[in-house]
């Protein structure tokens, strides 16, 4: 995996591109950015959960648990983001590691189910135990770090901040999905009792991109609760979840980037509507049955798409000129 | 030596005896044949063996050890390797990649491995191992193609090539031959001797008797989940039970 020079210039560009995109944009808009990389996070984390073949329904649950991890350790031990972060993963993954038991005694339909239930049950201990979780109301208080006189309170530091965190989880998630891992992975997705033929012990392989993922969107609702100073149990409910699977759905899950692409282009498209106030579910419901209509591999599959239609055309002609 | 003993195995399913205290033994080196009418129970012993399945009761060893209660995974860790029926590839994979799974046992990775590429050599060490089979069973120059677009007699020899990455000692195919035109038949029975040939050891499950008849040295037959009969392809051919067998019952 060598990367050419085009390459190169390339992801050079889309990096200057990334560093100067908040200093286009008002305040409000900056705000979004980082809510939108920090969901960039959250869809990719997603992705290699599901790289098995298991939908889960307990990704947003567990983006809370990263939130609560990181809440309760910088306000009762005092621990710096630089803590509060890691930790927000490796309680998730822990968690998500527990939770394997249970849950991959089940498939499919079951799985999704269950996955479900035990995501419910764990908002429901934020919303009963008042002390420590806050209750309905949840949280607040917890703040940016401080790294000399930068002010992360404010969208751009926090945003670079932001970008270089999730930048270095994606980088991982992908190394970790061109690996042999990323292989078996497929495998079991593809034909389980072959895989099992073979040696895969099939049950390792749910539970670790099941741990894995559950350790990045961890960090990922550390990253939103460090910014928003904040954290409800309905920030993590069912409606969140549901964004979740409609950005990886449209985006299309058959590629690394697919969910990324989904993710972007459907909350830009919500920016843009916002005007139309009350109409929105309604628009949005509607934009995401038409492109599980038309682009069932979601927009990710658009440009493969483009290039088939245009090289139908003049494709006949060419082949007649080299016939003769 | 006897590589694979099966002792008394029975096998029930609710009120249904698919497998009535079947014994037999496996030389080692050997391509053994298990025949028998439809619903003989042939595939479930096959199951038996994998690990898929659990005996309701007798013993399954494997060189001398019981392997009864593994999962299929740790049986494959043994030696064992079953191929399917029908064709069942990981057809969304390229050919190579499929044969690459097929690897897993020594070729396995962990996740800082995965993240920092510290494995590279024994990465290396696969993809080798990967070619090296590709070119066995004359796959090689099909090693972009992507599974599903593979004829059927190629998908069959891509099948025993996954089998075979994963270097067992005893192979146990299950209909190998099914489907097959005479001369992809042919080609497979030439591919089934060359993998003997390389030390494995095989039991083919096979309705193909043709087929059958010229592979193996020894026949294990199975009527209604009993043993039936034993012995070389022409004690079997001349076997009156085994004829009655297959021209009376309903196969």
């Amino acid at each position: 995996m060598k990367a050419g020079p085009k390459k190169i210039v390339a992801g050079l560009l889309l990096l200057a591109g990334l560093l100067v995109l908040p200093h286009l944009l008002q305040f409000h808009h900056q705000d979004l950015l980082i809510f939108l990389t920090i969901n960039v996070l959250v869809v990719t984390s997603y992705r290699l959960v599901t790289l098995t073949g298991e939908w889960s329904l307990i990704h947003a649950v567990m983006m809370g648990v990263g939130g609560y991890t990181a809440t309760l350790l910088f306000k009762h031990v005092e621990l710096g983001m630089w803590f509060t972060l890691p930790l927000a993963g490796i309680v998730a993954a822990a968690i998500a590691a527990l939770l394997c038991f249970p849950l991959f005694r089940m498939t499919q339909f079951y799985f999704l189910i269950g996955s479900f239930a035990a995501g419910e049950a764990i908002r429901l201990c934020w919303i009963e135990f008042v002390n420590p979780f806050g209750g309905t109301g949840g949280l607040s208080g917890v703040e940016p770090p401080l790294i000399g006189d930068i002010d992360f309170l404010e969208p751009v530091p926090y945003y670079y901040l932001t970008l270089a965190v999730v930048g270095l989880c994606l980088f991982i998630l992908y190394r970790i999905e061109n690996s042999r891992i990323g292989l078996i992975l497929h495998s079991v997705h593809w034909k389980a009792p072959l895989a099992e033929s073979v040696g895969v012990d099939t049950w390792r392989y749910r539970a670790l991109a099941f741990i894995v993922g559950s350790f990045f969107v961890g960090i990922a609702g550390g990253l939103k609760v460090h910014y928003l100073g904040t954290i409800t149990p309905n920030q993590f409910g069912v409606g969140f979840m549901v964004f979740i699977l409609i950005w990886v759905i449209v985006g299309g899950y058959n590629r690394f980037y697919g969910p990324i692409i989904g993710v972007i282009v459907l909350t830009l498209f919500d920016e843009s509507i916002r005007s139309l106030e009350e109409l929105r579910p309604a628009i949005y419901g509607a934009v995401l049955i038409v492109s599980i209509l038309f682009l069932p591999q979601g927009l990710e599959s658009l440009p493969a798409r483009i290039r088939n239609l245009l090289g139908k055309g003049p494709a006949p002609a060419d082949s007649s000129l080299t016939d003769k | 030596m006897n590589i694979l003993k099966v002792d008394q195995v029975t096998k029930q399913f609710g009120g249904l005896t698919a497998l009535d205290r079947v014994s037999f033994e496996v030389e080692a080196g050997e391509i053994r044949g298990l025949i028998g009418p439809n619903g003989a129970g042939k595939s479930t012993m096959f199951k038996n063996v994998a690990g898929f399945y659990t005996p309701t009761s007798g013993d399954i060893l494997y060189q001398g050890r019981s392997i009864v209660g593994h999962a299929p995974h740790s049986i494959a860790e043994l030696g064992i390797v079953r191929t399917f029926q029908e064709t069942t590839l990981f057809q969304e994979l390229t050919v190579f990649e499929n044969v690459l799974v097929g690897c897993h046992i020594h070729a396995r990775s962990n996740l800082l491995n995965a993240i920092f590429r510290l494995d590279r050599a024994r990465q290396q060490a696969a993809a080798d191992k990967a070619t090296e089979v590709l070119e066995f069973m004359g796959l090689i120059d099909r090693r972009e193609q992507l599974a599903s677009e593979l004829p059927l007699g190629s998908q069959r020899a891509l099948a025993i090539s996954i089998a075979l990455a994963s270097e067992p000692k005893l192979l146990l195919m299950d209909e190998p031959f099914a489907g097959m035109n005479p001369e992809e038949t042919n080609h497979m029975m030439d591919l089934t001797r060359k993998v003997r040939e390389s030390g494995v050891t095989i039991v083919l499950v096979e309705h193909d008797m043709k087929a059958v008849m010229g592979l193996c040295n020894y026949l294990t037959v199975l009527n209604f989940g009993q043993l039936l009969a034993e012995g070389t392809p022409e004690e079997i051919r001349n076997n009156d039970r085994v004829v009655e067998a297959y021209l009376g019952g309903g196969g």
